[in-house]
């Protein structure tokens, strides 16, 4: 299919550009096969706006006489509102729009057609590899091996070819276990407590339907994880009596009986559906122009959005706290374990492992608890808040999780290398990227995709010393510790950075970063001085000695 | 009273066992036990209520609620102990004379030179100079000299040079308290001004020549507008209401060229049960979300905080970009007047921005013009439905400013969470009584202090470290938005759950920022003498040897100095000292010194909670196995198994 026979006018002038704080601009309007650019022709104050197609969510079109007005929904939640004159020209660019924006073959996506403009120093397809990981974890103990019984994608195909899982059970269990469970997800290793020796291990739930069943080799596989005479705990993100009702459909959970030495918990994690809502009820409540402060409260808390928030916050607290505090090993999964598991486990990570809390860290937990763990990031990612089309798989929990990890950042604000802006940038590109790094609901359909040869990597491109200045947190000192979050609703906030990025003014507080960062930046130059100078008096003082003798 | 175990809020396990002890000021329990021996010390002035529950069989327990927000929870063994407690108690937080609060007993050891001086760092007439009053338009009236016009107003007022003494009589006895309208803020650059009284007393027909030549004379003072705003804080409802005793607002056909508005903030009374509602909100013990924020909206606290801002941003507005004079009042005009006049008048001038700007600001706007302190805020027992947070609400309208304009104070929230707490305390003169007279006649400068001078003397603590003088923002008026950002109006729980640290960021970026800030100032005197001894050493290599030497010896003693800056030698050495520098401020251990609590060592420098930044020796190190106990819903390290989970299937 070529671009060109969607896009009817490539080009529209005297277009008006209409954003929030900003003073409407008259520009030129240019369709290409993947974005929308608009560019001012004011000689003083050139302005350039590059829109991916990918990005838009939603657009509505309006007539007064023959001015036509689109107004243009973002993933990334701006809006922003193109007056166009002429009646055709408008309607045909609203139609390019519409269509390019909902592409239906990832291959016409544009990380195909992207090609990078900047040197490529370390290819980020291949920085977080699993082997890599595996070394370290094999440093501290020899209790786990790497396998390689889902080479084909054929035991599990929502897993990635590697995963870590005990040493003592082979190919040929793992097999039996994949069966055992939703969608071949078995138990694998998702987090190894170095301090304590613990580990918590991620799956879906067991298939042991209505009769009971059960598979030896996956209660042999589970409770290899523990030391002899401990318990483990189960942490299931759904409530007792979901879980009881999955059982119609084949589903489960570990029964006592079975599983003796663990203790199941039942922490419920909303599933996707019901985030998506709540999603776009927050959004409507952040758009909300009317000036009445009570409107505003209900609003927010019908979203149901912060409840969310603190649910997963305290289901990851209570993981972490499982632990390190009662030293026991974790299983956790939900139904699929594609998304609250994950969002568990990851955040767990967060609190527990001092090294997620840095920049290449926490790229790696992405790339291992998301991104190879399966999370159907295409499906999910689809459509943001601005869908209008009753959509079946859209749902923000990869946000969710970027918006915890951004709780836990304001509470504990010295103790992670990256800032927020690396947060949102991650919540971008999840949506709508010129990367292929988000495409594909997993590494079986990435590798299909060919995207590691066909596509650039987002790691490397962040990973460039240039761009990486910009996501650095300057009052970042590396804290070894736990980081026990509060999750009081006191405590939680609304992530503004997110939601009320585009309405309101940012100037002050962008002002005020750039004071903090010149702070920390004169410091560090002043020592750096007074080290110099420092070293140069003590040479000169040696030298004099030596002269003197 | 032995025996006596403190409650934590949040979680029933952890209650601490100690010793009650009652004084004259304070009530002080002290932990059993543990070498550190904690103190919680709560000042009589600060109870605003006590409450005994039902007996249980573990004892007996008495809660007590402070007005700052602490709420404390006793059980006492014995039934009897328990009442004598409660019985003295409620005794001695209602003191009936000025004589006993504590302020009367407070001695910070200054002579009294010190503590004249400590008066003296706040003067209004070198406010009003600062204004650039007098001037041809405005003057310096004696007409309250001693008291006769108003007994509520300062012997010191300013007013339009056109109004006469004649003018301003006739027009106090056409106002409720004869609080005639009176300078609040003059605006050098273009004349504008905000002035303050209280309601007309024009019921639904009467009229006074005199009050209406006076708001001329305040048109005529700002010759660059034809007209003046005249600014009714109240709904209208309620101003409406007051003309039927006689009370009311000023008709526009009657005055000459005023244009009146209704800006509807609500009365005292309505403010007390919003925070009564709010605090109640606060105090739930595990609350969800709905809860909190369905709680929080029926409060209504937050759309009156907005409410007064809007006010203020209206007034800012006219002064500022329309070059119009306005008149301020509500009832009495020293309630919302008084909120509504200090509001705008910091978002008009950068200098009510400055720490030394804002002591001003409370004592022009608040202190001189007879805010009723001692009734709004219950320092003398009194009638309870005269008890109502005004300025606290003033105080967090500030707070809502700095979360948007986080460069343009020069002051940060501890210091506003200080002047909240000594509005209270009792324990300097400040905010003794109900008006100026009142002050001059119980001699409060000469038998009490301060509190502006020991704000002053520790001015370190309460620095804002992202303010500069010559940031945009710490210039030029301030532009809130007004709509439609509700949004931008957040709870304060570093005020209203002050003692709660758990629920705050275990890492404060402001402390943190402010002991670099220490750190480059150390730095730059470091490499001044460094920079000084270099040049002396190749001075010396070139010059004479014997003087050489002896710079030698000077620039060692120097180095040692510095050493004693706690700067190490190296560069590698130096990163291990930044290491252990954030521990100092961000502040991520400092659960078990729980600065909410008056400890002793606080209240030596008299502060309710400097312990946030004093006692932090226990680093970031400590900080995880202790973290926990304070985190809202996560246990403490020696809880049992089965009751972590109670607490998180609770949750």
């Amino acid at each position: 299919m070529e671009f060109a026979e969607l896009i009817k006018t490539p080009r529209a002038d005297n277009v008006v550009l209409h954003r929030p704080f900003h003073p409407a601009v008259e520009g030129t309007l240019c369709l290409t096969g993947h974005h929308l650019i608009f560019s001012s022709r004011r000689q003083d104050n050139a302005e350039e706006l590059w829109l991916l197609h990918s990005n838009i969510d939603s657009i509505e079109k309006r007539f007064v006489g023959s001015l036509g007005t689109i107004v243009i929904k973002c993933k990334d939640l701006r809006i922003i509102q193109l007056d166009i004159p002429g009646m055709e020209e408008c309607l045909n660019i609203a139609s390019s729009i519409e269509a390019l924006s909902t592409l239906d073959s990832v291959t016409l996506m544009y990380p195909f057609f992207y090609r990078p403009m900047f040197e490529v120093l370390e290819d980020g397809w291949s920085s977080f590899l699993l082997e890599q990981e595996f070394e370290l974890l094999s440093s501290v103990t020899n209790e786990w091996r790497l396998s390689c019984v889902n080479k084909e994608f054929s035991v599990c195909p929502s897993y990635p070819a590697v995963v870590i899982v005990p040493k003592c059970i082979d190919d040929e269990a793992l097999r039996k276990v994949a069966l055992f469970r939703h969608g071949g997800r078995f138990p694998v290793l998702s987090y190894y407590h170095g301090k304590n020796g613990m580990a918590m291990m991620r799956s879906s739930q067991p298939l042991t339907g209505t009769n009971g069943r059960r598979c030896k080799e996956d209660e042999k596989l589970i409770n290899a994880t523990l030391r002899s005479g401990r318990r483990g705990f189960v942490i299931d993100t759904r409530p007792l009596n979901v879980a009881q009702q999955a059982r119609a459909k084949g589903g489960g959970f570990e029964q006592e009986v079975h599983y003796p030495q663990w203790r199941r918990i039942h922490k419920y994690i909303e599933r996707f559906n019901i985030l998506q809502e709540s999603f776009i009820k927050l959004v409507e409540a952040c758009n909300d122009q009317s000036h009445n402060m009570d409107r505003w409260l209900s609003k927010l808390e019908a979203s149901n959005w912060l409840t969310h928030i603190k649910e997963l916050l305290t289901a990851a607290c209570l993981a972490a706290q499982c632990i390190d505090r009662e030293s026991a090993s974790v299983l956790v999964h939900g139904s699929e374990g594609t998304d609250s598991t994950l969002q568990v486990t990851s955040l767990a990570q967060i609190i527990l492992d001092p090294r997620c809390r840095t920049i290449r860290g926490f790229e790696a937990l992405i790339v291992r608890e998301w991104l190879q763990a399966g999370h159907p990031f295409q499906q999910r990612c689809a459509q943001s808040a601005y869908s209008n089309s009753k959509q079946k798989w859209e749902a923000p929990v990869f946000l969710l999780f970027l918006e915890c990890v951004w709780q836990i950042h304001r509470q504990f604000p010295c103790s992670f290398e990256f800032n927020e802006q690396f947060l949102i940038m991650l919540f971008e590109h999840a949506y709508a990227s010129q990367f292929g790094t988000f495409l594909g609901n997993n590494e079986n359909e990435r590798a299909k995709l060919k995207l590691p040869q066909k596509t650039m990597s987002l790691w490397s491109w962040v990973n460039r010393p240039e761009e990486l200045s910009r996501f650095q947190n300057p009052l970042y000192e590396a804290n070894s510790l736990v980081i026990w979050p509060s999750v009081a609703p006191q405590s939680l906030q609304l992530w503004e950075g997110v939601f009320l990025r585009w309405n309101r003014p940012s100037k002050f507080l962008e002002e005020a970063e750039e004071e903090r960062i010149n702070i920390i930046k004169y410091n560090k130059e002043l020592q750096a001085k007074v080290n110099a100078l420092r070293r140069q008096l003590a040479e000169m003082e040696t030298n004099e000695e030596l002269l003197e003798e | 009273v032995e025996n006596v175990r403190l409650l934590d809020r949040l979680s029933s396990r952890r209650a601490v066992v100690g010793t009650l002890y009652l004084t004259a000021t304070h009530v002080i329990f002290v932990e059993n036990g543990s070498e550190t021996r904690k103190e919680t010390w709560v000042l009589h002035s600060q109870i605003s209520s006590i409450e005994k529950q039902a007996t249980t069989a573990t004892g007996c327990p008495l809660l007590i609620r402070c007005k700052n927000f602490q709420v404390i929870q006793l059980v006492i063994p014995q039934e009897r102990d328990c009442h004598d407690v409660y019985i003295s108690l409620i005794r001695l937080a209602r003191p009936v004379k000025y004589e006993e609060l504590y302020c009367f007993s407070f001695n910070p050891k200054l002579d009294k030179e010190e503590r004249e001086q400590g008066w003296k760092l706040v003067d209004l007439n070198e406010e009003y100079n600062r204004m650039g009053v007098p001037n041809s338009y405005w003057q310096i009236s004696d007409v309250n000299r001693d008291y006769g016009v108003c007994d509520s107003y300062p012997t010191e007022v300013y007013v339009p040079k056109s109004a006469t003494a004649h003018i301003i009589v006739g027009s106090s006895k056409f106002r409720s308290r004869r609080r005639f309208p009176a300078l609040s803020y003059y605006c050098k650059g273009n004349n504008a001004s905000i002035c303050r009284s209280s309601q007309p007393l024009s019921g639904f027909s009467a009229r006074c020549l005199e009050d209406e030549q006076m708001l001329q004379a305040i048109r005529k003072a700002n010759p660059g507008s034809d007209f003046i705003y005249v600014v009714d804080t109240r709904p209208k409802l309620n101003a409406m209401a007051n003309r039927a005793a006689g009370k009311g607002y000023e008709n526009e056909d009657n005055y000459s060229n005023i244009k009146f508005q209704f800006i509807g903030i609500e009365n005292i009374h309505v403010m007390r049960n919003s925070l009564q509602k709010m605090l109640e909100v606060c105090e739930l013990k595990s609350p969800s979300m709905s809860d909190f924020l369905w709680g929080l909206e029926n409060s209504g606290w937050l759309k009156h905080i907005k409410a007064i801002m809007d006010a203020g941003i209206f007034i800012a507005k006219a002064v500022a970009e329309e070059g119009v004079s306005v008149l301020v009042h509500c009832s009495d005009g020293w309630d919302r007047t008084a909120q509504v006049c200090s509001v705008a008048s910091l978002l008009l001038d950068p200098y009510y921005r400055t720490m030394k700007g804002f002591m001003v600001l409370i004592e022009k706007d608040w202190v001189s013009f007879g805010h009723k302190f001692n009734h709004r805020y219950g320092n003398l027992d009194g009638d309870p439905k005269e008890i109502s947070p005004v300025i606290d609400q003033f105080i967090e309208c500030v707070w809502q400013l700095m979360e948007q304009f986080p460069c343009a104070f020069e002051f940060n929230e501890r210091f506003l969470i200080h002047v909240q707490h000594h509005i209270y305390s009792c324990q300097f003169g400040n905010f003794l009584c109900n008006s100026q007279k009142e002050r001059q006649e119980l001699k409060i400068k000469e038998r009490t202090y301060s509190l502006w001078a020991h704000l002053w003397k520790n001015r370190a603590d309460y620095l804002n470290p992202l303010y500069r003088s010559d940031h945009s923002q710490s210039q030029g008026t301030l532009h809130p938005q007004i709509a439609p950002c509700n949004f931008l109006y957040k709870f304060w729980s570093g005020m209203y759950n002050r003692f709660e640290k758990g629920l705050h960021p275990r890492q404060s970026v402001t402390d943190y920022l402010m002991a670099v800030k220490e750190e480059t100032q150390q730095l730059e005197e470091e490499l001044e003498v460094l920079q000084e001894r270099l040049a002396n050493l190749q001075k010396s290599q070139s010059g004479d040897r014997k003087v050489k030497s002896k710079q030698q010896d000077r620039s060692k003693q120097v180095g040692l100095h510095t050493s004693n800056n706690s700067l190490a030698n190296t560069p590698q050495e130096y990163s291990n000292d930044l290491k252990s520098f954030p521990s100092r401020s961000p502040s991520q251990g400092d659960e078990e010194d729980s600065a909410l609590i008056l400890t002793q060592d606080n209240l030596k420098s008299s502060d309710p909670d400097l312990s946030a930044n004093s006692d932090q020796e226990s680093g970031v190190e400590d900080l995880s196995c202790r973290s926990p106990s304070g985190g809202g819903c996560l246990p403490s390290e020696d809880s049992g198994k089965d009751s972590d989970e109670a607490v998180f299937l609770a949750g």
